[in-house]
């Protein structure tokens, strides 16, 4: 077990004219024994990073250590991590029992102790019974735990996820998360988890950071990023539906900054801003009201108990002065 | 197999259809069968008296120590080409695959050789090893080996192995590298960080998966060396010195062409033709049996 | 495969490579040499290994009259009837082929599964395992020495069969429901979708098909016996007369060289198509 720092980290491809930076510069400490989510839309160099990480991709410039080493010129065998991968990568031709053995047969590990070992992490996953078949005779969510039950074997220092749910159906992604989630209670091993759900950002971190077009954009719980988002990138991100930005904020306007305010922090009440009704959208237990308010679109969140207007009318809203976020209008950082 | 949609129409399927029914029962199936009706007459050197002799043209084949020799040696010389062929190649694919600047480069350098006919590699390999003049035999000569492979049976079997190897490699290199650039580079990359070194994991990891086109590529180079050689033998050492490089086809060539022995040669074909079936029906199971990942 | 970085294995990949490119190339250098070289410069032992003066007087010899000592047919001619060969085949293959299996795929009818694997047979009975009865029906039909003599028989292709059924099989049906119900018939639904859609195969298989009739040996050599219909593979051999120190070489060089630059080019040209296609085909 052991802690991660990530010191400048840059990253860059091709050289000359045709060179391109993706990775401009991230900073961030991870704990020991901590559970870290890296999370942003697709391209935003979550996936580069990690690799950097484990060792796949060359840093460019900066600093990565892992426990007490400084990593940099080790090659992954040689980083103690471990990694599942999104498509699983088992091996297709060899047994959910050599699968999992393969790394320590590797190591040399005698016979006994890799079947202690092999053992014990499956009956922790439920593959005990799954020993002999081939990958391709399990479910998605098998093939899934096997490939993390590769990684447990190797008890290695830190846990490397490259959005191992992005392949299953929502249901089994669910499920697979609490299974995630006990597994680093019961095992509290370093994990660094990419993904580009924000959901499963937000239910798995301890801590997470959120990328965008290779720059982090804030690094911290899944309450501060909530409640304190550090810009107008992280602050529509995170949450859904997506927090309302106002470039015209009717009142207590600062000029050249923009007002967000989460669609269920704004009440309906008898004054107020005046909404102009779009149309409404029942979700079962809440309802949404989409409408326009000056040159922007505001998205309203109320109880299914609540009001229903109907499209066209004008409704009053007053949203919640503690929940009120200013956003600079050139840098779209918080103020 | 089965598609949803189907036309209807009666006569239309037959129109399409027809051209190569037509030429395939001409020159395929009616000259297949006459082959097989050859091989068990027994023609006189006049071709006055034809008696049908069932197998004996079999039997007496099987007893002929020049045709068993002439078996003995095409399967040398096929398994011959065809594992040096294929363990060339597979070393350059390996080495050419991805993650390598000029990748692309390499492969069309290396492709190429796929365009020269069989004939054309046997006369550039004959003109280099020639007895007299060749640049080769001036170098092999420099080292104190006698090359002549007029008198020399070894030396001609060993020039038609090489003309016909490096006639092969692109195609090998080919399939090859088409075969590991359809193994996911993840498997690879969970391979490098469950701590295995390059020679293992091409051992333990991409060679199993590469097996099938692997098998592929075997059943190919031995029907290749079967067949496609024949230009190659006719160009350089025409079967000599000495039957050294009677290959089976060639001697089919010899006897039914030139010295005109029908039943005989077509003895030599009808076996040839069941060798040739046994191959593409191992081929075709195998392919069917190819497990998807 | 490699994803350590260390430098000399990636040192080793290159030398590897570039020495096997050497051995590749090496042949087709020494000819190309040869056929630049007089006749006494291409007999000296050993060859001299940087290229002579004479390539266009060699090259423009043996277009116009082959050798002297072998076999005095004009390269030029050979070409043709070589060009003519590839090219009808390849085309020929190509448009039999997809025809068939058009009809194979989207009809039903009865002796649908007997045609099938007829030209399925014909896989495993290459022209070696026939020549004589093949020959024989050639004559019969009267087509020695004639261009459609060198080209019918080897037309049925059962490998490109192969190919546009596999392909067409992965064709969506949506196509072909949707044409129907914008009336069109199985002719026209096969050439305003099916055709456009096999662009692709038909240039790899183009490529493939052309190589086959060029290269083509054994066939040539038994149904041509005049010298004008000759195709320049056998022209070559042809030129080599009985024992080998009296060759002209430099001219044999010149017409290998020849014999091989058509193809190549086809190849080099065609390379992206032809790579696809090859490794398509035999899956």
């Amino acid at each position: 077990m052991a802690g991660i720092q990530l010191r400048n980290i840059v990253k860059r491809y091709g050289s000359g004219k045709h060179e391109l930076q993706v990775i401009h510069g991230v900073n961030a400490e991870v704990g020991d024994g901590e559970f870290v989510v890296i999370v942003g839309p697709s391209g935003c160099g979550k996936s580069t990073l990690l690799r950097m990480v484990a060792g796949l991709e060359e840093i460019t410039q900066g600093e990565i250590q892992i426990g007490d080493r400084v990593v940099n010129q080790l090659e992954p065998a040689d980083r103690d991590i471990a990694m599942v991968f999104q498509n699983y990568a088992l091996y297709p031709h060899m047994s959910v029992y050599d699968n999992m053995a393969y790394g320590l047969k590797i190591r040399k590990m005698p016979v006994a102790e890799i079947r202690e070992r092999v053992n014990k992490a499956a009956g922790i996953l439920e593959l005990s019974h799954l020993l002999e078949r081939k990958p391709r005779q399990l479910s998605g969510g098998q093939r899934q735990r096997v490939a993390m039950g590769r990684a447990i074997v190797r008890a290695p220092q830190v846990f490397l996820f490259d959005e191992p749910l992005s392949n299953l159906d929502a249901k089994l992604r669910a499920q697979t998360r609490i299974e995630i989630q006990k597994l680093h209670r019961e095992l509290g091993i370093t994990s660094l988890f990419v993904t580009h759900d924000q959901v499963e950002a937000m239910t798995l971190a301890q801590r997470m950071i959120v990328m965008n077009a290779g720059n982090m954009e804030q690094f911290g719980t899944p309450e501060e990023v909530y409640h304190r988002p550090a810009s107008t990138f992280v602050a529509s991100f995170i949450g859904s539906p997506p927090m309302n930005l106002l470039k015209n904020a009717p009142s207590g306007r600062r000029d050249g900054a923009i007002l967000g305010i989460r669609p269920e922090h704004i009440d309906v009440a008898d004054t107020g801003w005046e909404l102009q009704v779009e149309t409404c959208e029942l979700l079962g237990a809440e309802r949404l009201i989409y409408g326009r308010l000056g040159g922007d679109q505001i998205i309203v969140r109320v109880e299914e108990s609540g009001p229903a207007p109907k499209p066209d009318s004008m409704i009053h809203i007053r949203p919640r002065e503690d929940r009120i976020h200013w956003f600079d209008a050139a840098s779209g950082k918080r103020i | 197999m089965e598609k949803r949609v189907r036309f209807r129409s009666r006569w239309l399927p037959y129109l399409l259809v027809f051209p190569q029914i037509a030429v395939t029962l001409v020159f395929f199936f009616w000259p297949a069968a006459e082959t097989v009706r050859y091989s068990m007459l027994l023609q006189d050197a006049f071709a006055s008296k034809i008696q049908f002799v069932w197998f004996d043209n079999f039997t007496t084949l099987f007893q002929d120590p020049n045709y068993l020799a002439s078996f003995k040696l095409t399967a040398f010389f096929s398994a011959v080409v065809a594992i040096s062929g294929l363990s060339i190649s597979l070393l350059f694919a390996v080495f050419a695959d991805r993650v390598l600047r000029g990748a692309n480069v390499y492969k069309t350098l290396l492709i190429w050789p796929y365009a020269v006919a069989p004939a054309v590699a046997g006369i550039l390999w004959l003109f280099m090893l020639s007895p007299s003049i060749g640049i080769l035999t001036y170098v092999l000569r420099s080292y104190g080996v006698q090359w002549n492979y007029y008198v020399n049976g070894n030396q001609a079997l060993l020039l038609i192995c090489v003309a016909a190897v490096w006639k092969q490699i692109s195609y090998n290199f080919l399939f090859f590298l088409a075969g590991l650039q359809s193994i996911p580079g993840s498997l690879v990359e969970a391979a490098a960080i469950d701590g295995a070194g390059p020679v293992r994991r091409f051992w333990t990891i991409v060679f199993p998966l590469l097996s099938p086109t692997a098998f592929f590529l075997l059943v190919v180079n031995i029907v290749y060396a079967f067949f496609d050689t024949f230009a190659i033998v006719d160009a350089t050492t025409q079967g000599g010195p000495a039957q050294a490089t009677q290959i089976l086809v060639f001697k089919i060539y010899q006897d039914g062409v030139q010295a005109l022995d029908l039943g005989g040669s077509a003895a030599q074909s009808v076996v040839l033709m069941v060798i040739v079936i046994a191959l593409t029906v191992v081929q075709f199971r195998w392919v069917e049996r190819k497990v998807q990942y | 495969m490699m994803i350590e970085r260390r430098p000399f294995l990636t040192f080793v990949r290159h030398t590897v490579l570039i020495a096997g490119i050497a051995v590749v190339m090496f042949p087709v250098y020494i000819a190309f040499v040869a056929s630049t070289l007089s006749f006494d410069e291409v007999l000296h032992v050993p060859m001299q290994l940087w290229p002579g003066t004479h390539l266009l007087e060699n090259y423009a010899a043996v277009m116009a009259h082959g050798s002297a000592k072998g076999s005095s047919a004009p390269v030029g001619q050979m070409m043709i009837n070589s060009l003519i060969m590839a090219l009808v085949i390849a085309i020929g293959k190509i448009a039999i082929s997809i025809i068939s299996a058009f009809a194979i795929v989207y009809f039903r009818f009865p002796l649908r599964q007997t045609f099938f694997w007829m030209i399925f047979v014909t896989l495993m009975l290459p022209v070696e395992v026939r020549i004589l009865p093949t020959y024989q029906v050639a004559a019969d039909l009267h087509l020695i020495d004639t261009y459609a003599g060198l080209t019918l028989p080897l037309i049925a292709s059962a490998t490109a069969t192969f190919l546009f059924r596999q392909f067409f099989l992965t064709i969506p049906d949506e196509y072909a429901e949707a044409a129907r119900i914008d009336g069109a018939g199985p002719l026209r639904f096969f050439w305003d979708v099916v055709l456009p859609l096999s662009r692709t195969n038909m240039a790899a298989l183009f490529v493939i098909m052309f190589i086959y009739g060029w290269n083509q040996y054994l066939w040539p050599l038994l149904v041509t016996t005049q010298e004008s219909m000759y195709v320049t593979v056998i022209g070559i051999k042809r030129m080599i007369p009985g024992g080998d120190a009296a060759a002209e070489w430099h001219l044999i060089m010149a017409t290998a060289m020849l014999a091989m630059l058509p193809p190549v080019l086809v190849v080099l040209l065609m390379q992206k198509w032809f790579v696809k296609g090859l490794v398509d085909a035999e899956k």
